[in-house]
């Protein structure tokens, strides 16, 4: 097929990289929304019901609210994604689409399923009795799980692709569809994504109510809306370290140029330093600044100073990563994010484990109401890492992604519109979720006016509005 | 049957699942635009808002479905298709983004202002959507997508009498199935003065429906001469009992019957999305491309087949389940945690 044969860098492929990582860096904000969230609201929900608790019960109405929305535009922002598989990326989904599809079949009914169950979920809280209504709600973590199972499958198999042999046309033969969804890194970006998305999830939802705890709101509402959440991501992160650990030293195996790129080595051989942050410069393969931890790095791959490392200079240059720099710089930022919050956790682990309370500090109310954002860095920072360390590649070893990019004019016209479109969009998500919170924070202070009246009707909460 | 015919016939049974659905939801969004003033339109846009919200994104995954379909199954086609037509393909997705998004955010805006905007651009991208979507499938039908990447003319591909007029009857065809759905859900939520307002909205539209399909013929006559042969050879049959059934929904909605309208006028649709779908077979392009040669690898075909499979027993019992205990009324605006919605009652 040489009409998918493209010219060194066509011109397409700029826009069209920058709308990807625009659009996929926009939708990864509401992933573990998505995915997590949902959990949480069934632990409240379940908490609510088994204690007779109706605080919890608020919080699980709210979070399932919340959720509906941020559902909503990742339903459309990822309908996007699916689009640009095509509009962006002809030469993936036109040569090796019957390879690695699949899982994005099984997503597309993981995601039915989600669909259906979350509107049965967010709209049948007032009429469904309240245990069906738990129960039918109960399985979409799991759904969820499946969905992300699939993408991840999918992504994992651009960086070990697998199920296929390149026939003399240049196109796939032997197709092994289980093989390609098996695929090598499968297992480690899994437990590293599912990890992540609840880290995320878990320390966004609980910073709100920590905002909230700071400012002197000291009820059980906002005690509950903090530990929900924040023992979930607690649980989530030192197990994140170890998953995180584990994949950068099979990285050094498995795709060795980007972990020489990730941790900056620019000469194979043992005895390699930690080098956090500094400038790497690809003419010349050095870089210069930066902290050095001398043998550092060895020690973190192989256990002992003497363990060899794959260096930059193992690969042409046409074959390293085009930006060196943004993947080095990505990680130490997704590493260091790790570390403090991992900081932050043990911190409340010691005063939970002696008070039964939150700490009192100021330090730690300040990092708890900052882990929010700080843990979507991170998130993001390892999308970068996976994304451009993978470069020049889409599928690793496989296919150039300047071979597979559009050759359709427009490609810059689309990616200023959607730059304008999706800046929007999120600036609207996020002046409704305010709207939402403040409507409650008011609906809370009109029932505490009348601690022992009945709850106000739709239409009392809707004249405290006006 | 191939396996790879069999792929393409899940396709199509996507398409027209999805013409049922999520095409219906557009026409739902055109009418809440031209529903006419604030104070004027509140209780149709009440009641548009009250039937669509519960299962919206359920029906939108259709189309999610059908693009991983054909890109799994048929990826040479897909890629063909989605960079010629990259213009009116891209214009769907900024309609479906713009629908989506501002249906979800307006329910929690809290300035009347911002709700406005919102409503205003739902419509508009609920227009916008399926009329790209049907002029894609009319550059497809009048054979201008030629296999490779950006083979074929950008514009001219989407911007030609065929494409416009599938575009066009598109959304007609939303708004009318929207319309008789709308009937139904007036009768069924105690607004019957709103029965006739969507009556006279599906007449309308179905008098457009008319004119556009027919004008689509002509075009088609002029522009591609061997698909308009198949499309009144062998795909007679499948034409005339869609008009028929179009038509019969068309005389129970003027009379006011509820019972079978929906049905019928659903089925009208089937009948036309598989008239096509017979007309074109087996080309997956008109007239480059053909069903055996654009398919995928036989093992990936086997598993998708398994796949739909799953979805029929899966997928398809839970939609049930949804649309029943909407109808029953059980699905609904939380009230404690939702703006206080519109009411329907005068």
């Amino acid at each position: 097929m040489t009409e998918w044969m493209a010219a060194v860098e066509p011109a397409q492929l700029l826009p069209a990289r920058s709308q990807m990582a625009f659009t996929l860096m926009f939708h990864i904000v509401l992933v573990p929304i998505g995915v997590a969230l949902p959990a949480m609201m069934l632990i409240a929900n379940f908490k609510g019901l088994r204690r007779g608790d109706p605080v919890a019960l608020r919080l699980a109405r709210r979070w399932s609210h919340a959720a509906a929305l941020t559902f909503a535009v990742g339903a459309v922002s990822g309908t996007v994604l699916s689009f640009e598989m095509g509009l962006l990326w002809p030469g993936l989904t036109g040569t090796y689409g019957d390879v690695f599809g699949l899982p994005f079949a099984i997503e597309g009914i993981a995601f039915f399923i989600e669909a259906i169950l979350i509107a049965i979920y967010i709209y049948g809280w007032r009429r469904l009795q309240p245990w069906t209504h738990f129960w039918l709600g109960l399985p979409i973590p799991f759904v969820a799980l499946v969905g992300a199972f699939s993408i991840i499958s999918a992504n994992s198999w651009m960086n070990t692709p697998a199920g296929f042999t390149v026939g003399a046309d240049g196109r796939p033969e032997n197709v092994d569809p289980m093989a390609a969804i098996f695929n090598d890194a499968l297992p480690y970006e899994f437990a590293h994504f599912v990890l992540a998305v609840y880290m995320a999830a878990g320390f966004t939802v609980a910073s709100i109510y920590m905002v909230g705890w700071r400012r002197g709101r000291r009820d059980r509402y906002h005690r509950l809306g903090f530990l929900i959440p924040f023992t979930v991501a607690a649980i989530a992160t030192p197990l994140q370290l170890v998953a995180g650990d584990t994949i950068a030293r099979w990285l050094a195996n498995n795709q060795p140029a980007k972990f020489a790129a990730m941790e900056v080595v620019t000469t194979s051989g043992p005895d390699q330093p930690e080098i956090i942050l500094g400038r790497y410069d690809p003419a010349t393969n050095t870089v210069s600044g930066g902290l050095r931890i001398p043998g550092l790095n060895s020690i973190l791959t192989g256990g002992s100073r003497d363990t060899s490392v794959p260096g930059l200079d193992a690969f042409a240059a046409g074959d390293r990563p085009s930006n060196v720099n943004v993947v080095h710089w990505a990680f130490d930022t997704m590493v260091g994010v790790g570390t403090l919050l991992l900081f932050i956790v043990l911190w409340f682990a010691i005063a939970y484990w002696r008070r039964r309370d939150i700490p009192r500090s100021r330090l730690f109310g300040w990092l708890a109401a900052s882990a929010g954002v700080l843990t979507y860095v991170a998130v993001e920072a390892g999308w970068i890492v996976t994304e451009v360390g993978r470069q020049p590649w889409i599928v690793y070893n496989v296919e150039r992604t300047s071979d597979a990019v559009t050759r359709s004019d427009g490609v810059w016209v689309s990616f200023v519109g959607v730059t304008l479109l999706y800046t929007a969009l999120g600036a609207g998500t996020v002046i409704v979720l305010r709207a939402m919170s403040r409507r409650w924070r008011r609906q809370d202070e009109a029932d505490d006016a009348v601690p022992y009246g009945p709850r106000p009707s739709p239409d009392a909460v809707a004249q405290v509005e006006r | 049957m191939t396996k790879a015919d069999a792929v393409a016939a899940v396709l199509v049974l996507g398409v027209t699942l999805y013409a049922w659905s999520g095409l219906a939801d557009y026409g739902a969004g055109l009418w809440d635009l031209v529903a006419g003033g604030r104070e004027h339109g509140r209780r149709a846009r009440a009641l548009i808002d009250t039937a669509v919200t519960p299962i919206w994104e359920a029906n939108h995954v259709w189309l999610v479905f059908l693009l991983i379909t054909c890109w799994t199954g048929f990826g040479i086609a897909f890629a063909s298709i989605m960079t010629t037509l990259f213009i009116p393909l891209s214009l769907a997705a900024l309609g479906i983004v713009l629908r989506g998004a501002s249906f979800a955010l307006r329910k929690d805006a809290a300035r009347a202002g911002w709700r406005h905007v919102a409503g205003w651009l739902f419509g508009a991208g609920s227009i916008l959507a399926p009329f790209s979507l049907g002029a894609a499938l009319g550059g497809v039908a009048s054979g201008r997508v030629p296999v490779g990447n950006a083979a074929g003319h950008e514009v001219t591909s989407w911007v030609n009498p065929t494409s416009v007029a599938v575009g066009l009857l598109a959304v007609a065809t939303g708004a009318y199935l929207s319309a008789i759905y709308l009937v139904a859900e007036a009768k069924r939520r105690g607004v019957p003065d709103l029965e006739p307002y969507f009556r006279t909205r599906a007449t309308w539209a179905g008098a457009a429906g008319i004119v556009i399909g027919a004008a689509a013929l002509v075009a088609l006559w002029f522009d591609q001469r061997s698909m308009f042969d198949r499309v009144i050879g062998r795909s007679l049959p499948l034409v005339v009992a869609g008009v028929l059934a179009l038509a019969a929904s068309f005389v129970l909605a003027r009379r006011g019957v509820v019972r079978g309208l929906r049905v019928a006028g659903a089925l009208g649709v089937a009948a036309l999305v598989w008239s096509w779908a017979v007309a074109q077979a087996p080309y997956l392009l008109p007239f480059s491309l053909t069903i055996a040669d654009g398919a995928g690898a036989p093992a990936t075909l086997r598993w998708l087949l398994v796949w739909a499979g799953v979805a029929a027993l899966t997928v398809v019992p839970l939609l049930i389940v949804l649309y029943v205990i909407d109808q029953r009324g059980h699905l609904a605006e939380d009230p404690t945690v939702g703006r206080a919605a519109e009411k329907l009652s005068p």
